[in-house]
């Protein structure tokens, strides 16, 4: 706790002047305490007024026409793309495939990827902590095709049991997908250890980054995955722009996903040839305005840095699951070793989840209650939903102390205090 | 808004300990009800002898609100004629969405659970409320 303490107090880098930067944490007389950051994240004003200036003088339909507006909003899509691949280190900037959100990365590698591969007999692993979409598209797959879904269970303490990964990872297994970073649990599997041991039987590793980029520095060819989705509404950037990483070798023998305009190279009356990687997977005309804003908010995490962002929330994390033990009314789902990131699911005991979330609403704290897209883990806990605060950059130890207060009231208002 | 209008004495008393909240061993009628984004998931156990719904039982598990709203309908429509119970979800249906505000009309077919009235304030909460009186009138469609 004092090592928590001290990086809350001194801070590492000026979480004020961070704050400065959100006007969403200012709206209001009360302004809202937001610890809903696993779903989506406020947007600093920096990435809001470069996706407003790009509509203002760059709008054009990308990778079309011959008018320099259109070259203009082709380059600001293709910078985009190549500060994606500098980001999360990828060897090329083909290996970048712009997604509406970690959903569709992660459905792409299933269609393209998952019907191509597999068939009966074939089994595709995944955790039990994976959020519906790296497991219900799996799901399907392997409903269509006759492969097995196969479930790598938790350990005691919340964490990824790598006993019984190993012990369900065999030569029948073709695929492995699995979460960075747990949704609800903010357990962390380790990646590299988990892409290796799937590359060893000869299975590909898909990653799910969805809760993991946000927190902490990634470079995919130290992780060595084969694929990693990622959600830009979860790290500061607008909605409805998402990755797919894949590595280039794999990603040029997949067939397209979704087929139309700009994804095809010559057009016959009955087939047609497909363009080059990345475009091949990219049909329609694309979110500009979104890549535009992830290019922003990539520059804007860079700038703090994921050294300092990674230490700070997680002692946010830690802070939030200590009090919430130390209170003695709460079911707390968060592991105490281990890598674990900035979210903390829990129960209030005899409160249901639901009731909870309206109480601190009133209070103006925002948290998230229900199975939160997990029915599979909250199965495996043995609960039907749960609460769940989620940090950012902006959280402060201050706003961890009035939810934990939240909490208090939650109880006298349901009649428990007595 | 003052929780204490939606955390009323009358809903946590619903909520805790509902008399209705039980199996019902000679049920005619079963209904399962469940709102899939919040995960209430009740079910409903009707004994009805020719036009009466003699008894009302209810089990499963959700939040306060529904778990209250669920009890209070039971109580509401034991003894009641099929075309009452239609009538009164109808109208509780119609005051969560302010179609209906006839106040002493509604507390004359609704009786106590006119108390969740004041759901309407908190939107993300109504489906909580209504889905007991949904799969009440889905079962008496039947
Ligand atoms: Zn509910």
């Amino acid at each position: 706790m004092r090592d928590v303490l001290e990086t809350l107090n001194n801070p590492p880098y000026d979480v004020q002047k961070i704050r400065e930067d959100f006007d969403f944490l200012k709206v209001g007389e009360s302004p809202t305490i937001y610890l809903d950051n696993g779903a989506t994240t406020q947007r600093p004003r920096q990435v809001l007024e470069r996706v407003s200036e790009y509509y203002k003088s760059e709008n054009a339909n990308p990778l079309r026409g011959t008018y320099h507006l259109a070259a203009a909003s082709t380059e600001a899509y293709e910078q985009a793309r190549k500060r994606v691949a500098k980001f999360i280190n990828a060897r090329t900037k083909q290996e970048i495939i712009f997604t509406r959100n970690a959903s569709e990365a992660l459905n792409l590698v299933a269609y393209s990827y998952g019907f191509e591969h597999l068939e009966e007999g074939d089994e595709v692993l995944i955790t039990r902590m994976e959020h519906h979409s790296n497991s219900v598209p799996w799901q399907f797959v392997c409903q269509k095709t006759g492969a097995k879904l196969v479930y790598a269970e938790l350990d005691g303490d919340f964490q990824l049991d790598m006993d019984d990964f190993a012990s369900k990872l065999s030569e029948k297994t073709k695929i492995v997908s699995f979460t960075g970073t747990s949704n609800v649990l903010s357990s962390e599997p380790d990646v590299k250890k988990i892409s290796e041991m799937a590359h060893s039987v000869g299975a590909i590793a898909i990653c799910d980054g969805a809760q993991m980029v946000p927190h902490h520095k990634v470079d995919v060819q130290d992780l060595g995955c084969d694929f990693l989705a990622l959600s830009g509404h979860k790290m500061y950037a607008p909605f409805g722009i998402g990755v797919l990483y894949g590595k280039r070798d794999i990603l040029q023998h997949m067939q397209p996903f979704m087929y139309g305009g700009e994804m095809i190279e010559y057009v016959q009356d009955f087939s047609a040839s497909y363009a080059p990687l990345p475009y091949k997977f990219e049909a329609g005309t694309q979110n500009v305005g979104g890549a535009v804003g992830l290019h922003a908010a990539i520059d804007y995490v860079e700038a703090i840095g994921f050294d300092k962002i990674s230490a700070y929330e997680q002692a946010l994390g830690e802070y939030c699951a200590i009090k919430l033990r130390e209170l003695g009314t709460c079911n707390v789902f968060h592991p105490t070793k281990g890598p674990r990131g900035a979210a903390v699911a829990f129960n209030v005991c005899g409160v249901h989840p639901h009731d909870v979330a309206s109480i601190l609403d009133y209070k103006h704290v925002a948290i998230r209650a229900g199975h939160h897209c997990a029915q599979q883990l909250h199965r495996g806990l043995d609960i039907e939903s749960s609460c769940r605060a989620s940090f950012g950059i902006y959280n402060t130890k201050e706003e961890i102390d009035a939810f934990i207060d939240g909490i208090n009231f939650v109880r006298e208002t349901m009649g428990l205090t007595k | 808004m003052d929780l204490k209008q939606i955390y009323s004495s009358i809903i946590m008393e619903h909520s805790n300990n509902s008399e209705h909240k039980h199996e019902l061993e000679h049920a005619t009628h079963n209904e399962r009800g469940h709102n899939p984004s919040c995960g209430d998931d009740i079910q409903l156990h009707l004994n009805i002898d020719g036009d009466i719904i003699k008894e009302a039982a209810f089990t499963g598990h959700g939040c306060a609100i529904s778990q209250a709203s669920t009890s209070l309908l039971c109580e509401l429509i034991e003894g009641k004629t099929i075309e009452e119970a239609r009538l009164a979800c109808q109208k509780f249906i119609g005051m969560i969405t302010g179609d209906e505000d006839d106040m002493d009309e509604l507390e004359d077919i609704l009786g106590d659970a006119v108390a969740l009235q004041n759901i309407s304030v908190m939107p993300q909460r109504v489906k909580c409320a209504v889905l007991a009186w949904h799969t009440l009138s889905d079962m008496l469609e039947k």
